[in-house]
């Protein structure tokens, strides 16, 4: 319960406050699509640095939180997703704006989301805590293939294709390269002077995440997105907050189905409010109802969404392995405070871990209420044009990479990256594996050249990388991702091969 | 597929390859051996999934990632233009603010939908640019601290 002698910490005038600018900002930002909660969170970060870790670490929490939830805005009033976890609430959301029920819908999002929310983060309280004791026993080669493990099951699962998935893990691994040697202080790949420290995350987590957005928003030209904002008439908050409890089985299923999403490295959001919905519809008896504006299904897709997000930090807090890329956006957010999360983050930063976790519960409720009274602000913000969102995010990208070190090549780096990323994104590439292989490279490396010596000094390389049940187990999963990716893979293209072939034979008969 | 995805896989994934091969050139070829021991490893399965994804371009068998259409690159193009310019030239060689501003008012102009023959809109374009640019120096400039480069201009 040491969560609870924290909890104090979040009530403090700057704390409170920028709780309440990260959510109702994040609120607003989540609403605009185009703008993923990633993207948010690794814009945000350059704003953190004059403020005290756990202050920064508040306002990127609360920005992520309420990102997520915000997305539901747009998704209901315009049918246009904020974020890819939002997909889910458009088939019912906008069903429910179009019959005059918008109000009902977005109290109903809102409130599911705080509900899904606030059990995602207990279970990250009650979890990380475990899960940090028994890291403490992982040694060098267990934490070489949890790195190995945090690209890969990124690389192939959160990827359409396994071998671009896992290209893209080697691309951000090797990125991770660049630069001096720690131990031997040797030059590596050292192409231009911009690179010479090595690639810094910050500023590529902002151009990995924000250029492509920016390019993508250039592609649709001079159009806006025209869909009419609906308007919301009053509905008692009373009779949504009776309505969410008394859907006992959309609720349960969102949250637990979020919660244990959260907790598997690169399976996001969108999957948890996709897979949600899914099986909220097969267990009801009013399956019918679904997509013509049931609110069983936007109460499902939203305690999802939100329910993963505490769970995704539990790796990140604990093993210190990102397990999403906000997580991995929110370790850049630790880093720069020099604060490295790990089994040890509770006992040398109590006070740092305990406030931001605290801070999300409370982020919660705060979302759910600010949610409810923003949410016509937001949907006019979600119709800026492209163009003019574009124009806003790279000035903001540009100053955010410059202000990180007060240097030019980190804007170079952003620029390149970025631009590297959007052609790589047209060719079927993911940015979320190369940004994991980015950030996990330094760990893996560092443990495997620990682990050597080790080994060399003891019982050799393949007897202490290869043996052992933990080692045996993390390198199992590698390869059960792996295999299982690619059976998918092969799966779907049958079922493509099949239905390509069921349609020539219609066309030609 | 049409030709001329195929054509942008092969290029795309010939230029990846060529990386590949490269990183995995250097990691093998550049002393101190110990230094290079993790690119090694690293180089080596980037340049055999580089190359299997080659071979899948050339052989057409390439399945996600649509290229790049001509219209997407007719909409694309003034704006990569002026991104560029801006980011690579202009930051440092005119001025962060000065550079931004300009930048920032050029892709307003570009790809704001509001029509270009009425004087509201380019009024309503230079309140957004300036109002823009305020937000930015408060921010950055006031809060953060920052010394962006001046050079010849702001």
């Amino acid at each position: 319960m040491e969560f609870l002698f924290y909890m104090g910490d979040v009530f403090t005038p700057v704390n409170f406050g920028l709780l309440l600018l990260g959510t109702i900002g994040g609120l607003i930002l989540g609403a605009t699509p185009g703008l993923s909660p990633t993207m948010a969170v690794a814009l945000l970060i350059p704003f953190t640095f004059k403020l005290e870790p756990q202050q920064g670490l508040i306002l990127l929490g609360a920005a992520y939180t309420s990102t997520v939830a915000g997305g539901a805005v747009s998704a209901i009033l315009l049918k246009i997703p904020g974020a890819p976890a939002n997909i889910a609430t458009t088939l019912d959301g906008h069903a429910m704006a179009q019959k005059g029920e918008g109000a009902r819908a977005l109290q109903l999002s809102f409130i599911a989301s705080a509900v899904g929310g606030v059990f995602g983060v207990l279970l990250l309280i009650f979890l990380t805590p475990i899960l940090a004791q028994w890291a403490l026993a992982f040694g060098p080669s267990h934490l070489f293939w949890l790195a190995i493990l945090g690209v890969t099951v990124i690389g192939t699962l959160d990827s359409s294709s396994v071998v671009k998935g896992l290209l893209s893990g080697c691309i951000g691994l090797w990125l991770a390269t660049i630069g001096f040697d720690d131990i031997m202080g040797a030059q590596r790949f050292i192409f231009h002077p911009s690179v010479a420290g090595g690639i810094n995350v910050i500023p590529a987590l902002i151009g990995l995440f924000a250029i492509p957005q920016v390019i993508t928003m250039f592609t649709k030209g001079r159009s806006s997105d025209d869909a009419e904002i609906i308007s919301v008439k009053r509905h008692p908050i009373r009779k949504a907050m009776a309505e969410v409890f008394s859907r006992k089985r959309a609720l349960s299923i969102g949250t637990a189905v979020g919660s244990i999403i959260g907790l598997i490295p690169g399976v996001g959001g969108q999957i948890a409010g996709l897979v949600a919905y899914d099986q909220s519809q097969k267990f009801s008896p009013e399956k019918d109802k679904f997509g013509t504006g049931h609110s069983e299904g936007v109460i499902a897709a939203e305690s999802a969404n939100n329910a993963m997000v505490g769970p995704s930090l539990v790796p990140l807090l604990t093993l210190s392995i990102p397990g999403s890329p906000t997580a991995a956006v929110l370790l850049g957010g630790l880093l720069i405070h020099g604060i490295f999360p790990g089994p040890d983050l509770f006992m040398n930063y109590p006070q740092v871990a305990w406030t931001f976790i605290d801070s999300m519960l409370i982020g919660q409720i705060l979302m759910c209420v600010f949610g409810l009274y923003i949410a016509g602000l937001a949907a006019n913000v979600a119709r800026i044009p492209h163009g003019v969102m574009a124009a806003l995010v790279l000035g903001l990208a540009v100053f955010g990479s410059y202000s990180v070190q007060n240097s030019m090549g980190d804007v170079y780096v952003m620029a390149t990256l970025g631009l590297a990323m959007y052609f790589l994104e047209r060719f079927g590439f993911s940015a979320a594996p190369l940004v994991l292989g980015l950030i996990l490279g330094p760990i893996a490396e560092a443990n495997f050249i620990q682990g050597s010596m080790i080994a060399n000094a003891t019982v050799g390389m393949g007897s202490y990388f290869f043996t052992g049940w933990l080692n045996w187990l993390l390198i199992v999963i590698v390869i059960a991702s792996v295999s299982y990716s690619v059976w998918m893979e092969i799966a779907q293209r049958r079922y493509t091969t099949k239905d390509d072939a069921v349609a020539k034979e219609e066309a030609l008969s | 597929m049409t030709d001329l995805p195929r054509n942008q896989h092969i290029i795309a994934s010939g230029l990846i390859a060529a990386v590949g091969i490269t990183v995995a050139y250097v990691s093998f070829t550049q002393e101190p051996a110990d230094a290079f021991i993790f690119p090694r490893l690293i180089a080596s399965v980037f340049a055999v999934l580089a190359i299997w994804t080659f071979g899948k371009a050339v052989l057409g068998r390439t399945k996600v990632g649509n290229g790049l259409s001509a219209g997407a690159m007719r909409n694309l193009a003034p704006g990569l233009i002026v991104m560029l310019i801006y980011v690579y030239w202009a930051a440092k060689g005119l001025g962060f603010y000065t550079a931004t501003t300009i930048a920032f008012f050029v892709l307003l102009s570009l790809y704001d939908p509001a029509p270009h023959t009425q004087l509201k809109t380019w009024l309503k374009r230079i309140v957004i640019t300036a109002a823009f640019m305020l937000v930015i120096y408060g921010l950055f400039a006031q809060l953060l601290n920052v010394f962006t480069p001046k050079e010849i201009l702001f």
